[in-house]
């Protein structure tokens, strides 16, 4: 089968340059080919690489693809829809406290208790909880992939204390650390970030060590070292580097996670502070009065709950895209 | 097996301490005293509530009179509510947590497990699919968006059950936080037992086991069904932590008097005291329980033991 495509591919790209050659497009071929010899066009197109081939399965995988879709026009409307608003999500409108969702008031998802616009208030807590949750996974990558990548490259006792303080941080519920530092610096928005951050390194250090362990057994890791390579450039610039798509999927679920720990937090209080909102805080102050002012429930929960379902679909996409373990 | 569960039991030790260690000076970086009030104490009147606190003694003395009172099960003065300390708090609280998590924690596993054994039995059937939904919103949708909605729905609208309250631990009471506080664990656990069933269905002594003519029934209870709870089992410790967690927002949510709300309302006044103290409490209580899970995990697996 994949010969075939192959051999289809071969055919295809000598009579592409056949076709260049007969209308005597040296120029152009030159360009396309950085200059090089014809030849590698052949190869060029017949090679496919792991990259190619995920994204192939990935775009096949229709959650994921609608999922995509969605998530971008959530973040672009998150961020863009503001500027046309004529509310913004901290100042009342006078004219208007309670009221429900109308298209003749422009207030298309009601206001608040305050006479807040209920919509820039739900786009601003989008735009919170996402940016919350891009800096704290980055936090989380960031200390994850090092402490895996060194566990693993160190091997023996080093890989085993190491390992054995995750498996120690893993069965404590982390949420009392994060209510703690709470608690003694105050609710500082950037102490969030990193808290949570910190905290939820422990799965990515796991499945860095594992991948880690695995790669430092290939050749060219050993033509490195027989090189006089040091430990941390190894790590750094041979390891890490491959580690990419295990990385990029466990991030990818990450990010729903922190969402969730970040609304946990604002909902019980420690979160994010008024006058700024995030998801988390516009649903508890919707939980109070959903009897009366059902919509201050149901918008920031759907723009959650969407949030949450596509971040996950194209998480799964994504590990099942690069897990070639099916095929 | 008595010698992997000591071996455990002493591995935990240095973990608790480190644990307790590095709360109690996190806690002591904190700055402002406990009596740093909006109204200025007469010096007098400070320092004697420091010698009584024993504040007034270095750091280090602090942290071994902490820890000498701790192996005596005292977990400290609190701060704001002086009447009571915190052992005495957290102990009138203790029962409804655990009555609420253990209830809780028996619904998601049993309830978790016979989903992930009809999901696997009618693989792609209509449970199967309707197990995959509820298996999603459970894992989507957060413990306190689902709250506020059952208690409008039961409490408000159908009136069948009570809105909140502990009620004399009524069962109507029990209903709402138990079900909310198990929903995602019930989600977790039939996903868990979904897959390893089907796995453990596809496996060669599975189909010699059918061949010899062993009826349905009986090849899932003789020999499906206990390594297909293996990572059901190795679930339930982080489970027991996130159900603690949970009964953070359920407690508040519902109005129960568990310890999740003593540490809320103690974090939100600052009461450093009863925030140390529970913490640390509920980490005992964590430790202790991973430990029973993993031996019940080593007398499920025996290659665990090794």
């Amino acid at each position: 089968m994949i010969f075939f495509r192959a051999r289809k591919q071969e055919l295809m790209a000598a009579a592409i340059k056949q076709s260049m050659a007969d209308a005597g497009l040296a120029a152009v071929r030159a360009q396309n080919t950085g200059g090089e010899s014809s030849e590698n066009i052949a190869t060029a197109i017949v090679g496919r690489s792991l990259m190619q081939d995920a994204r192939r399965r990935l775009y096949a995988n229709k959650a994921a693809v609608v999922s995509l879709l969605v998530l971008a026009v959530l973040i672009v409307v998150a961020f863009a829809a503001p500027l046309f608003i004529p509310f913004n999500y901290e100042d009342p409108d006078w004219a208007a406290f309670r009221a429900p969702p109308s298209l003749a008031t422009g207030h298309y998802f009601g206001t608040d208790q305050n006479g807040r616009d209920l919509l820039a208030r739900t786009l601003f807590g989008t735009q919170v909880s996402l940016v919350v949750a891009l800096i704290a996974t980055l936090v989380s990558v960031f200390i994850g992939v090092s402490y895996g990548a060194i566990a693993g490259f160190m091997g023996g006792r080093i890989d085993q204390a190491m390992m054995r303080f995750v498996d120690v941080m893993y069965a404590l519920p982390y949420i009392l650390f994060v209510i703690l530092l709470m608690v003694i610096f105050g609710r500082n928005v950037f102490l969030l970030f990193a808290a949570i951050g910190a905290l939820e390194w422990l799965t990515m250090a796991r499945i860095v060590r594992g991948q880690t362990l695995s790669i430092k057994q290939r050749e060219y890791i050993e033509a490195a070292r027989a090189a006089g390579v040091s430990n941390r450039t190894i790590i750094f610039r041979h390891i890490v580097p491959n580690l990419l798509g295990p990385v990029v999927i466990y991030a990818t679920l990450t990010i729903p996670e922190i969402i969730v720990v970040e609304s946990f937090l604002s909902y019980l209080g420690f979160g994010i502070q008024e006058p700024l909102t995030s998801l988390g805080t516009l649903i508890a102050e919707g939980a109070d009065v959903l009897e009366v002012l059902p919509w201050l429930l149901w918008f920031p929960a759907s723009f959650l709950i969407t949030l949450l379902l596509s971040l996950l679909f194209i998480g799964d996409g994504l590990r099942d895209a690069f897990d070639t373990r099916d095929q | 097996m008595l010698s992997f569960a000591l071996k455990r039991l002493l591995t935990t030790i240095p973990v608790l301490w480190i644990a307790i260690t590095a709360c109690f000076f996190i806690l002591r970086l904190a700055p402002g005293g406990p009596f740093d009030g909006e109204r200025p104490l007469p010096e007098a009147v400070k320092r004697n509530l420091e010698a009584h606190y024993n504040l007034d003694k270095s750091l280090i003395e602090q942290y071994f009179i902490y820890l000498g009172n701790l192996l005596q099960g005292d977990l400290g003065p609190s701060f704001i509510n002086q009447d009571f300390s915190v052992s005495e708090q957290l102990l009138i609280g203790l029962p409804y947590t655990l009555i609420v998590g253990g209830l809780a924690f028996a619904l998601s596993i049993i309830v978790g497990v016979l989903a992930g054994i009809a999901g696997s039995l009618y693989r792609n059937r209509l449970p199967d699919v309707a197990l995959g939904a509820f298996i999603l919103a459970g894992l989507v949708i957060p413990n306190f968006l689902v709250a506020p909605i059952l208690q409008l729905v039961f409490g408000l609208q159908l009136k069948w059950l009570p809105v909140g309250g502990w009620g004399e631990g009524a069962v109507t009471h029990l209903v709402l936080p138990v079900t909310v506080l198990a929903l995602p664990h019930v989600a977790r656990i039939s996903r868990l037992t979904r897959g390893a069933m089907i796995e453990v269905m596809h496996s060669n002594y599975i189909r010699t086991a059918r061949s010899k003519g062993l009826s349905d029934m009986r090849l899932l209870m003789r020999h499906a069904i206990k390594p297909a709870l293996t990572p059901v089992v190795s679930y339930l410790g982080p489970a027991a932590s996130y159900l603690l967690t949970g009964s953070l927002v359920v407690e508040t949510i519902f109005g129960l008097p568990g310890i999740g709300r003593y540490f809320i309302n103690a974090a939100l006044n600052r009461d450093y005291g009863m925030v140390l103290g529970t913490v640390v409490f509920y980490m005992l209580l964590i430790i202790v329980l991973n430990l029973i899970v993993d031996i019940v995990y080593a007398w499920l697996d025996p290659r665990v033991r090794h």
